[in-house]
Protein backbone atom coordinates (compact mmCIF):
# COMPACT_ATOMS: atom_id res chain seq x y z
CA UNK A 1 0.00 0.00 0.00
CA UNK A 2 2.87 2.47 0.87
CA UNK A 3 6.33 1.57 -0.11
CA UNK A 4 9.58 4.13 0.78
CA UNK A 5 12.45 3.42 -0.77
CA UNK A 6 15.95 5.37 -0.03
CA UNK A 7 13.73 8.43 0.69
CA UNK A 8 16.52 11.53 1.14
CA UNK A 9 16.13 14.90 2.21
CA UNK A 10 17.76 17.70 3.69
CA UNK A 11 16.82 21.11 4.48
CA UNK A 12 19.65 23.24 3.40
CA UNK A 13 22.75 21.77 4.76
CA UNK A 14 21.01 19.51 7.47
CA UNK A 15 19.90 16.23 6.25
CA UNK A 16 16.69 15.28 8.04
CA UNK A 17 16.24 11.92 6.14
CA UNK A 18 19.65 9.36 5.16
CA UNK A 19 17.69 7.05 3.06
CA UNK A 20 14.32 5.81 4.60
CA UNK A 21 13.25 2.41 3.38
CA UNK A 22 10.02 0.79 4.41
CA UNK A 23 6.61 -1.38 3.01
CA UNK A 24 3.84 -0.80 5.01
CA UNK A 25 1.09 -3.32 3.97
CA UNK A 26 -2.96 -3.11 3.85
CA UNK A 27 -4.53 -2.72 7.24
CA UNK A 28 -1.07 -2.88 8.99
CA UNK A 29 -0.95 -0.33 11.59
CA UNK A 30 2.70 0.99 11.97
CA UNK A 31 4.38 2.72 14.91
CA UNK A 32 7.36 5.30 14.37
CA UNK A 33 9.25 5.89 17.31
CA UNK A 34 12.36 7.68 17.89
CA UNK A 35 14.25 10.82 19.96
CA UNK A 36 13.23 14.11 18.65
CA UNK A 37 14.53 15.48 15.56
CA UNK A 38 14.69 11.52 14.63
CA UNK A 39 13.00 12.45 11.07
CA UNK A 40 9.57 10.81 12.00
CA UNK A 41 7.40 13.66 11.71
CA UNK A 42 9.09 14.55 8.27
CA UNK A 43 9.00 11.21 6.90
CA UNK A 44 5.58 10.71 7.28
CA UNK A 45 4.89 14.24 5.82
CA UNK A 46 6.73 13.19 2.69
CA UNK A 47 3.83 10.26 2.13
CA UNK A 48 1.78 12.48 1.03
CA UNK A 49 3.94 15.28 -0.20
CA UNK A 50 3.08 18.00 2.52
CA UNK A 51 6.89 18.17 2.15
CA UNK A 52 8.89 17.26 -0.66
CA UNK A 53 12.06 15.28 -0.09
CA UNK A 54 15.18 15.26 -2.56
CA UNK A 55 15.95 11.50 -3.74
CA UNK A 56 14.35 8.08 -3.39
CA UNK A 57 10.70 7.29 -4.12
CA UNK A 58 7.41 7.04 -2.29
CA UNK A 59 4.71 4.93 -3.99
CA UNK A 60 1.11 5.34 -2.13
CA UNK A 61 -1.30 2.55 -3.49
CA UNK A 62 0.31 2.77 -7.13
CA UNK A 63 0.75 6.24 -7.09
CA UNK A 64 4.60 7.76 -6.71
CA UNK A 65 4.35 11.14 -4.92
CA UNK A 66 7.43 12.55 -5.82
CA UNK A 67 6.47 12.44 -9.97
CA UNK A 68 6.14 16.11 -11.14
CA UNK A 69 2.79 14.84 -13.02
CA UNK A 70 1.25 13.05 -10.08
CA UNK A 71 -2.06 15.13 -9.20
CA UNK A 72 -0.99 15.44 -5.16
CA UNK A 73 -4.89 17.08 -4.09
CA UNK A 74 -6.12 13.98 -5.58
CA UNK A 75 -3.71 11.55 -3.73
CA UNK A 76 -4.16 13.96 -0.65
CA UNK A 77 -8.02 13.10 -0.79
CA UNK A 78 -7.35 9.69 0.00
CA UNK A 79 -4.73 9.91 2.50
CA UNK A 80 -6.33 11.27 5.88
CA UNK A 81 -3.59 13.31 8.16
CA UNK A 82 -4.11 13.82 11.65
CA UNK A 83 -1.80 16.63 13.06
CA UNK A 84 -0.56 17.21 16.91
CA UNK A 85 -1.78 20.20 17.16
CA UNK A 86 -5.43 19.47 15.42
CA UNK A 87 -5.58 21.83 13.25
CA UNK A 88 -9.11 22.12 13.15
CA UNK A 89 -10.45 25.50 11.09
CA UNK A 90 -11.30 27.57 13.97
CA UNK A 91 -13.83 29.70 12.14
CA UNK A 92 -16.02 26.86 10.98
CA UNK A 93 -18.56 24.59 13.23
CA UNK A 94 -17.34 21.36 13.95
CA UNK A 95 -20.46 20.46 11.46
CA UNK A 96 -18.57 22.44 8.69
CA UNK A 97 -15.20 21.10 9.39
CA UNK A 98 -16.42 18.02 8.88
CA UNK A 99 -18.26 18.94 5.40
CA UNK A 100 -16.02 21.44 3.82
CA UNK A 101 -13.65 18.93 1.81
CA UNK A 102 -16.30 16.27 1.03
CA UNK A 103 -17.99 18.64 -0.31
CA UNK A 104 -15.26 21.07 -2.49
CA UNK A 105 -13.03 18.18 -2.74
CA UNK A 106 -15.29 15.20 -3.13
CA UNK A 107 -18.06 17.28 -5.00
CA UNK A 108 -20.37 15.35 -2.66
CA UNK A 109 -23.03 17.04 -1.98
CA UNK A 110 -24.79 19.05 0.92
CA UNK A 111 -27.43 16.41 2.55
CA UNK A 112 -25.12 12.91 1.68
CA UNK A 113 -21.51 14.77 3.41
CA UNK A 114 -23.98 15.74 6.41
CA UNK A 115 -24.71 12.58 7.15
CA UNK A 116 -21.76 10.76 6.73
CA UNK A 117 -20.23 14.13 8.84
CA UNK A 118 -23.25 13.19 11.87
CA UNK A 119 -22.51 9.21 11.59
CA UNK A 120 -18.56 9.83 12.11
CA UNK A 121 -19.70 12.48 15.04
CA UNK A 122 -21.40 9.55 16.40
CA UNK A 123 -18.65 7.12 16.01
CA UNK A 124 -16.28 9.33 17.88
CA UNK A 125 -19.09 9.66 20.50
CA UNK A 126 -19.28 14.07 20.01
CA UNK A 127 -22.40 14.26 17.91
CA UNK A 128 -24.01 16.60 20.19
CA UNK A 129 -21.15 18.55 19.66
CA UNK A 130 -21.77 18.99 15.33
CA UNK A 131 -22.93 23.15 16.08
CA UNK A 132 -19.91 24.62 18.04
CA UNK A 133 -16.75 25.97 17.12
CA UNK A 134 -13.60 24.10 17.90
CA UNK A 135 -12.29 26.46 19.85
CA UNK A 136 -15.10 25.34 22.61
CA UNK A 137 -14.08 21.97 22.63
CA UNK A 138 -11.50 20.32 24.03
CA UNK A 139 -8.09 19.28 22.93
CA UNK A 140 -9.25 15.47 23.19
CA UNK A 141 -12.66 16.00 21.74
CA UNK A 142 -10.94 17.99 19.06
CA UNK A 143 -8.29 15.67 18.10
CA UNK A 144 -11.41 13.26 17.60
CA UNK A 145 -13.03 15.78 15.80
CA UNK A 146 -9.99 15.61 13.43
CA UNK A 147 -10.24 11.79 13.13
CA UNK A 148 -13.66 12.26 12.11
CA UNK A 149 -12.68 15.03 9.60
CA UNK A 150 -10.35 12.46 7.83
CA UNK A 151 -12.36 9.66 8.05
CA UNK A 152 -15.26 11.97 6.09
CA UNK A 153 -13.42 11.25 2.99
CA UNK A 154 -12.59 7.51 3.02
CA UNK A 155 -9.06 7.46 3.07
CA UNK A 156 -7.20 4.61 1.85
CA UNK A 157 -4.79 4.86 5.01
CA UNK A 158 -4.27 7.36 7.79
CA UNK A 159 -0.71 9.18 8.52
CA UNK A 160 -0.56 10.56 12.28
CA UNK A 161 1.31 13.03 13.34
CA UNK A 162 2.20 12.67 17.27
CA UNK A 163 -1.88 12.59 17.99
CA UNK A 164 -1.67 12.49 21.38
CA UNK A 165 1.26 14.63 22.03
CA UNK A 166 -0.01 17.78 23.16
CA UNK A 167 -2.56 16.60 25.01
CA UNK A 168 -3.58 16.73 29.12
CA UNK A 169 -2.78 13.04 30.16
CA UNK A 170 -6.40 12.75 31.12
CA UNK A 171 -7.42 13.39 27.66
CA UNK A 172 -4.96 11.09 25.81
CA UNK A 173 -6.63 7.97 26.34
CA UNK A 174 -10.06 9.26 25.12
CA UNK A 175 -7.88 9.38 21.58
CA UNK A 176 -5.82 6.19 21.67
CA UNK A 177 -9.23 4.39 22.30
CA UNK A 178 -10.44 5.93 18.61
CA UNK A 179 -7.41 4.79 17.04
CA UNK A 180 -7.13 1.30 18.33
CA UNK A 181 -11.19 1.23 17.10
CA UNK A 182 -9.52 2.26 13.52
CA UNK A 183 -6.92 -0.21 13.60
CA UNK A 184 -9.46 -3.29 15.29
CA UNK A 185 -11.72 -2.23 11.70
CA UNK A 186 -8.78 -2.63 9.26
CA UNK A 187 -7.73 0.76 8.74
CA UNK A 188 -3.59 0.99 7.30
CA UNK A 189 -2.14 3.50 9.60
CA UNK A 190 1.16 5.05 10.33
CA UNK A 191 1.73 6.84 13.74
CA UNK A 192 4.30 7.97 15.20
CA UNK A 193 3.71 8.71 18.60
CA UNK A 194 5.72 7.56 22.08
CA UNK A 195 2.69 6.18 23.28
CA UNK A 196 4.23 2.68 24.07
CA UNK A 197 1.05 1.09 25.52
CA UNK A 198 -0.70 2.11 22.46
CA UNK A 199 2.18 0.93 19.92
CA UNK A 200 2.21 -2.58 21.81
CA UNK A 201 -1.48 -3.27 21.48
CA UNK A 202 -2.60 -1.91 18.27
CA UNK A 203 0.64 -2.25 16.10
CA UNK A 204 1.81 -4.88 13.95
CA UNK A 205 5.33 -3.18 13.30
CA UNK A 206 7.29 -0.95 15.05
CA UNK A 207 9.88 1.32 13.16
CA UNK A 208 12.58 2.86 15.41
CA UNK A 209 13.86 6.34 13.69
CA UNK A 210 17.48 7.58 14.76
CA UNK A 211 19.11 10.55 13.16
CA UNK A 212 17.30 10.29 9.61
CA UNK A 213 17.43 6.77 9.45
CA UNK A 214 15.12 3.82 10.27
CA UNK A 215 17.50 1.75 12.56
CA UNK A 216 15.62 -0.83 13.42
CA UNK A 217 12.10 -2.47 12.34
CA UNK A 218 10.28 -5.55 13.95
CA UNK A 219 7.40 -6.44 15.27
CA UNK A 220 5.74 -4.83 18.99
CA UNK A 221 6.72 -7.90 20.70
CA UNK A 222 10.50 -8.21 19.27
CA UNK A 223 10.64 -4.53 19.69
CA UNK A 224 10.12 -4.63 23.45
CA UNK A 225 11.41 -8.06 24.25
CA UNK A 226 14.79 -7.57 22.30
CA UNK A 227 15.71 -4.73 20.83
CA UNK A 228 18.35 -4.84 18.40
CA UNK A 229 20.35 -1.81 18.64
CA UNK A 230 21.93 -0.16 21.92
CA UNK A 231 20.15 3.09 20.70
CA UNK A 232 16.67 1.22 20.75
CA UNK A 233 17.64 0.03 24.86
CA UNK A 234 18.07 3.51 25.70
CA UNK A 235 15.07 5.00 24.04
CA UNK A 236 12.85 2.63 25.13
CA UNK A 237 14.72 2.66 28.92
CA UNK A 238 13.99 6.46 28.71
CA UNK A 239 10.00 6.18 27.52
CA UNK A 240 9.17 2.94 29.56
CA UNK A 241 10.30 4.51 32.91
CA UNK A 242 7.73 7.30 32.78
CA UNK B 1 -9.81 90.46 16.31
CA UNK B 2 -11.24 88.71 13.80
CA UNK B 3 -15.20 88.65 14.05
CA UNK B 4 -16.65 84.78 13.74
CA UNK B 5 -19.94 84.84 11.97
CA UNK B 6 -21.23 81.24 11.76
CA UNK B 7 -24.95 82.37 10.30
CA UNK B 8 -23.78 81.07 6.71
CA UNK B 9 -23.59 77.72 7.68
CA UNK B 10 -27.11 76.08 8.85
CA UNK B 11 -27.79 77.32 4.72
CA UNK B 12 -25.41 75.35 3.58
CA UNK B 13 -25.91 71.92 5.25
CA UNK B 14 -28.28 70.63 2.55
CA UNK B 15 -24.97 71.44 -0.04
CA UNK B 16 -22.56 69.94 2.39
CA UNK B 17 -24.71 66.80 2.77
CA UNK B 18 -24.50 66.41 -0.96
CA UNK B 19 -20.82 66.58 -0.70
CA UNK B 20 -20.87 64.08 2.15
CA UNK B 21 -22.36 61.60 0.24
CA UNK B 22 -19.58 62.19 -2.38
CA UNK B 23 -17.12 61.52 0.39
CA UNK B 24 -19.04 58.68 1.51
CA UNK B 25 -19.43 57.39 -1.72
CA UNK B 26 -15.69 57.39 -2.65
CA UNK B 27 -14.54 56.07 0.83
CA UNK B 28 -17.24 53.33 0.26
CA UNK B 29 -16.22 51.90 -3.34
CA UNK B 30 -12.47 52.19 -2.79
CA UNK B 31 -12.77 50.43 0.59
CA UNK B 32 -14.52 47.32 -1.05
CA UNK B 33 -12.62 47.39 -3.94
CA UNK B 34 -9.16 48.28 -2.39
CA UNK B 35 -9.86 45.15 -0.22
CA UNK B 36 -10.87 42.94 -3.15
CA UNK B 37 -8.03 44.11 -5.00
CA UNK B 38 -4.99 44.44 -2.33
CA UNK B 39 -6.26 40.44 -1.13
CA UNK B 40 -5.58 39.30 -4.55
CA UNK B 41 -2.14 41.32 -4.81
CA UNK B 42 -1.59 39.89 -1.11
CA UNK B 43 -2.22 36.29 -2.55
CA UNK B 44 -0.15 36.50 -5.69
CA UNK B 45 2.90 38.42 -3.54
CA UNK B 46 3.11 35.43 -2.04
CA UNK B 47 2.65 33.25 -5.14
CA UNK B 48 5.82 30.69 -5.52
CA UNK B 49 5.41 31.82 -9.18
CA UNK B 50 7.94 34.27 -9.78
CA UNK B 51 6.71 36.55 -12.20
CA UNK B 52 3.40 36.47 -10.21
CA UNK B 53 4.50 38.02 -7.16
CA UNK B 54 7.22 40.24 -8.77
CA UNK B 55 4.05 42.32 -10.45
CA UNK B 56 2.38 42.20 -7.25
CA UNK B 57 5.48 43.39 -5.33
CA UNK B 58 6.32 46.24 -8.00
CA UNK B 59 2.72 47.41 -8.25
CA UNK B 60 2.83 47.86 -3.95
CA UNK B 61 5.93 49.68 -4.18
CA UNK B 62 4.52 51.95 -7.51
CA UNK B 63 1.65 52.75 -5.47
CA UNK B 64 3.10 53.30 -2.16
CA UNK B 65 6.46 55.46 -3.86
CA UNK B 66 3.90 58.14 -5.13
CA UNK B 67 2.03 60.54 -3.58
CA UNK B 68 -1.59 60.54 -3.61
CA UNK B 69 -2.73 63.92 -5.19
CA UNK B 70 -0.43 62.58 -8.29
CA UNK B 71 -1.93 59.71 -8.71
CA UNK B 72 -5.77 61.56 -8.61
CA UNK B 73 -4.33 64.00 -10.78
CA UNK B 74 -2.94 61.53 -13.54
CA UNK B 75 -6.10 59.14 -13.22
CA UNK B 76 -8.07 63.01 -13.34
CA UNK B 77 -6.49 63.62 -16.95
CA UNK B 78 -6.09 59.99 -18.33
CA UNK B 79 -9.00 57.61 -17.10
CA UNK B 80 -11.91 59.89 -18.07
CA UNK B 81 -10.67 60.21 -21.74
CA UNK B 82 -9.50 56.57 -21.80
CA UNK B 83 -13.82 55.57 -20.49
CA UNK B 84 -14.58 57.62 -23.09
CA UNK B 85 -13.56 56.08 -25.98
CA UNK B 86 -14.01 52.92 -24.69
CA UNK B 87 -17.53 53.07 -23.85
CA UNK B 88 -18.41 55.64 -26.79
CA UNK B 89 -19.16 58.32 -23.95
CA UNK B 90 -20.01 62.17 -24.96
CA UNK B 91 -17.31 64.83 -23.53
CA UNK B 92 -20.07 66.35 -21.23
CA UNK B 93 -20.51 63.23 -18.65
CA UNK B 94 -18.74 64.01 -15.95
CA UNK B 95 -16.70 60.99 -15.14
CA UNK B 96 -14.58 62.80 -11.88
CA UNK B 97 -16.50 60.85 -9.56
CA UNK B 98 -15.62 57.50 -11.35
CA UNK B 99 -12.06 58.11 -12.34
CA UNK B 100 -11.98 59.56 -8.15
CA UNK B 101 -12.92 55.78 -6.81
CA UNK B 102 -10.84 53.96 -9.27
CA UNK B 103 -7.51 56.29 -8.80
CA UNK B 104 -8.54 55.06 -4.82
CA UNK B 105 -9.45 51.85 -5.09
CA UNK B 106 -6.12 51.27 -6.91
CA UNK B 107 -4.27 53.19 -4.88
CA UNK B 108 -5.62 51.95 -1.61
CA UNK B 109 -5.17 48.20 -3.12
CA UNK B 110 -1.62 48.58 -2.42
CA UNK B 111 -1.95 49.69 1.52
CA UNK B 112 -4.51 47.04 1.47
CA UNK B 113 -2.70 43.86 -0.01
CA UNK B 114 0.26 45.26 2.45
CA UNK B 115 -2.82 44.63 5.72
CA UNK B 116 -3.83 41.05 4.19
CA UNK B 117 -0.32 39.68 3.74
CA UNK B 118 0.28 40.53 7.25
CA UNK B 119 -2.86 38.95 7.94
CA UNK B 120 -2.33 35.40 5.98
CA UNK B 121 0.87 35.45 7.34
CA UNK B 122 -0.81 35.30 10.69
CA UNK B 123 -2.58 32.29 10.14
CA UNK B 124 -0.53 29.51 11.50
CA UNK B 125 1.25 27.26 8.54
CA UNK B 126 -0.58 23.90 9.85
CA UNK B 127 -3.92 25.60 8.98
CA UNK B 128 -3.00 25.51 5.49
CA UNK B 129 -0.84 21.60 5.90
CA UNK B 130 -4.24 20.89 7.21
CA UNK B 131 -6.39 22.04 4.33
CA UNK B 132 -4.00 20.91 1.93
CA UNK B 133 -4.09 17.05 3.02
CA UNK B 134 -7.75 16.82 3.13
CA UNK B 135 -7.04 17.17 -0.52
CA UNK B 136 -7.57 21.22 -1.09
CA UNK B 137 -5.63 22.78 -3.67
CA UNK B 138 -3.78 25.66 -3.21
CA UNK B 139 -6.17 28.16 -4.13
CA UNK B 140 -8.81 26.63 -2.37
CA UNK B 141 -6.67 26.29 0.93
CA UNK B 142 -6.51 29.91 0.70
CA UNK B 143 -10.12 31.05 -0.16
CA UNK B 144 -11.63 28.41 2.63
CA UNK B 145 -9.32 28.39 5.33
CA UNK B 146 -6.84 31.01 5.25
CA UNK B 147 -8.38 34.30 4.25
CA UNK B 148 -11.20 33.82 6.13
CA UNK B 149 -8.87 33.40 9.49
CA UNK B 150 -6.67 36.43 7.92
CA UNK B 151 -9.56 38.70 7.47
CA UNK B 152 -10.67 38.22 11.05
CA UNK B 153 -7.30 39.30 12.45
CA UNK B 154 -7.16 42.20 10.24
CA UNK B 155 -10.64 43.50 10.70
CA UNK B 156 -9.01 46.30 12.89
CA UNK B 157 -6.28 47.44 10.93
CA UNK B 158 -8.80 47.35 7.97
CA UNK B 159 -11.08 49.67 9.36
CA UNK B 160 -8.24 52.05 10.76
CA UNK B 161 -7.13 52.11 7.02
CA UNK B 162 -10.73 52.61 5.83
CA UNK B 163 -10.63 56.01 8.69
CA UNK B 164 -7.67 57.31 6.92
CA UNK B 165 -9.10 56.78 3.24
CA UNK B 166 -11.99 58.92 4.44
CA UNK B 167 -9.66 61.82 5.68
CA UNK B 168 -7.46 61.41 2.15
CA UNK B 169 -11.03 62.01 0.31
CA UNK B 170 -11.06 65.33 0.29
CA UNK B 171 -7.95 65.52 -1.61
CA UNK B 172 -10.10 65.11 -4.63
CA UNK B 173 -10.35 69.13 -4.40
CA UNK B 174 -7.93 69.05 -6.88
CA UNK B 175 -10.50 67.94 -9.39
CA UNK B 176 -13.17 70.71 -8.21
CA UNK B 177 -15.17 67.78 -7.33
CA UNK B 178 -17.15 68.96 -4.52
CA UNK B 179 -16.90 66.02 -2.03
CA UNK B 180 -17.75 67.38 1.91
CA UNK B 181 -14.26 69.34 2.03
CA UNK B 182 -14.96 70.88 -1.66
CA UNK B 183 -18.25 71.66 -0.81
CA UNK B 184 -17.34 73.56 2.88
CA UNK B 185 -14.95 75.32 0.40
CA UNK B 186 -16.85 76.51 -1.88
CA UNK B 187 -19.47 78.00 0.16
CA UNK B 188 -17.37 79.48 2.25
CA UNK B 189 -15.58 81.31 -0.41
CA UNK B 190 -18.49 82.43 -1.79
CA UNK B 191 -19.83 83.85 1.17
CA UNK B 192 -16.57 84.95 2.22
CA UNK B 193 -16.55 83.00 5.61
CA UNK B 194 -13.77 80.41 4.90
CA UNK B 195 -12.61 80.38 7.72
CA UNK B 196 -15.47 78.99 9.60
CA UNK B 197 -16.18 76.52 7.09
CA UNK B 198 -13.43 74.76 7.42
CA UNK B 199 -12.96 75.20 11.22
CA UNK B 200 -16.59 73.66 11.27
CA UNK B 201 -15.62 70.67 8.31
CA UNK B 202 -12.87 70.04 10.29
CA UNK B 203 -14.67 69.62 13.68
CA UNK B 204 -16.59 67.13 11.38
CA UNK B 205 -13.85 65.00 10.46
CA UNK B 206 -12.79 65.02 14.07
CA UNK B 207 -15.89 64.14 15.15
CA UNK B 208 -16.67 61.43 12.44
CA UNK B 209 -13.04 59.45 12.67
CA UNK B 210 -12.54 60.12 16.35
CA UNK B 211 -15.63 58.28 16.81
CA UNK B 212 -15.12 55.30 13.98
CA UNK B 213 -11.64 54.81 15.41
CA UNK B 214 -13.49 54.58 19.10
CA UNK B 215 -15.61 52.19 17.70
CA UNK B 216 -12.30 49.95 16.03
CA UNK B 217 -11.23 50.20 19.43
CA UNK B 218 -14.26 48.62 20.91
CA UNK B 219 -14.26 45.78 18.22
CA UNK B 220 -10.34 45.16 18.67
CA UNK B 221 -11.33 44.32 22.78
CA UNK B 222 -14.62 42.78 22.17
CA UNK B 223 -12.74 40.31 19.16
CA UNK B 224 -9.82 39.82 22.55
CA UNK B 225 -12.22 39.14 25.18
Amino acid sequence: MISLRDVYKSYGEVEVLKGCSAEIRKGEVIVVCGPSGSGKSTLIKCINGLEPFDRGEIVVDGVSVGKRATNLPKLRARVGMVFQHFELFPHMRVMDNLTIAQEKVLGRGQEPARQKALALLERVDLREHADKYPGQLSGGQQQRVAIARCLALDPICMLLDEPTSALDPEMINEVLDVMAGLARDGMTMVVVTHEMGFARKAANRILFMDQGRIVEEGTAAEFFAAPKTERTRQFLSKVLHH
Amino acid sequence: MYEFDWSSIPGALPFLWQGMKISLGITGVAVAAGIAWGTVLAVMRLSPARPVSLFATLYVSLFRSVPLVMVLLWFFLIVPSLLRDVLGLSHATDLRLASAMVAFALFEAAYYSEIMRAGIQSVSKGQRSAALALGMTPLQAMWHVVLPQAFRNMVPLLLTQAIILFQDTSLVYVSALADFFGAAYKVGDRDGRLVEMLLFAGAVYFVLCSAASWGVRVLRRRALA
